[in-house]
């Protein structure tokens, strides 16, 4: 019985709202930006920041990879940026199509 | 000459090579938690390969269509995302009532988080609808470059089967977990699942309809 009780560990609650009214905010944010008269590159940037903030605070809070041994998260998240950035070097070849497509 | 620093040192290194060295978790979870965080990165890298393709077909095209009004579309898409996010808080509840064992509650916090995620398929499908009357099709649309429907259908789409399944999922967990068929960690595995859903949602959210709002 003992055993069982010290194996529960819960974080505070309010640690998971806190992240919640975070993440809204953000949503928020990024829907007020959209109405901005901005640049589309520089749109871009500002929204794909925020949503790696928002990605980056599930993961850690919601999905509990902060509280987990670090082990898990180094075998996990380099891998995954790596192919996501080798995925990048698509981008020229469109640019390539814009550029030599006849006008 | 070993001073007591050095005897704590030495077992430190002795416990982490132990834990390399099979028969401990070196990852400290259950082998399902591991198969599911796998899962969810060839997922992500599925997910990423269709945006990347997508944000391809839009750079390589000379104009893309801005077709979403801030009513209806950008408040639907806005409220889409606030429920999925909400549905995330309400499965963290799930896990932690089913952590101490308070099967009742847990499924309950469940439901209501299949509950957020049925309000988002409805809202979807809602504004899948209105834009097929509007003539967006597969591979045209009333405004131009043909694959502007390709690439939305596809995306959402492949999201939108993601939450169904996911419902379906957390039912079957509630289910099990109410009649003692399932334990905390299945609980807690089916909310990684479907934190990573909403994780997605975070990305397309921006780029396919934010990006693509009728500021004008």
């Amino acid at each position: 019985m003992e055993a069982t009780v010290a194996h529960v560990h819960l974080e505070p609650k309010g640690t998971f709202l806190i992240v919640w009214g975070w993440l809204l905010g953000l949503t928020g944010l990024e829907t007020f930006l959209a109405y901005q008269h901005l640049a589309l590159k520089v749109m871009l940037v500002m929204l794909m920041t925020i949503s790696i903030i928002k990605a980056s605070l599930i993961i850690s809070y919601f999905m509990h990879l902060r509280y987990e041994r670090k082990s898990l998260a180094f075998t996990l998240m380099p891998a995954l940026v790596f192919v996501i950035g080798m995925l990048f070097v698509l981008f020229p070849d469109s640019v390539r199509l814009l550029e030599m497509r006849p006008h | 000459m070993a001073g007591p620093d050095t005897i704590a040192s030495f077992h430190d290194t002795q416990s982490a090579e132990s834990a390399w060295s099979g028969g401990v978790s070196p990852y400290a979870v259950v082998p399902k938690k591991l198969g599911m965080w796998l899962f969810i990165v060839s997922d992500a890298i599925t997910f990423a390969c269709l945006i990347i393709a997508y944000s391809y077909i839009r750079m390589a095209s000379p104009s893309w269509p801005r077709p979403f009004l801030i009513w209806p579309s950008i408040i639907n898409a806005t409220v889409m995302t606030v429920v999925l996010l909400t549905s995330s808080i309400t499965v963290v509840m799930a896990v932690r009532a089913s952590k101490v064992s308070q099967r009742g509650t847990t499924a309950l916090w469940l439901m209501a988080t299949m509950l957020g995620g049925i309000l988002f398929d409805v809202l979807h499908i809602h504004e899948w609808l209105s834009l097929i009357g509007e003539g967006v099709r597969l591979f045209t649309n009333p405004w131009g470059p043909p694959l502007f429907g390709g690439s939305f259908f596809i995306l959402t789409g492949l999201h939108m089967l993601h939450v169904t399944i996911g419902v379906v999922y957390l039912g079957v967990i509630a289910w099990g977990f109410k009649r003692l068929k399932f334990t905390a960690d299945d609980v807690e595995i089916s909310g990684l699942y479907w934190h990573f859903v909403d994780l997605v949602w975070m990305f397309l959210f921006p780029l396919v309809y934010l990006l693509s709002a009728k500021t004008i």
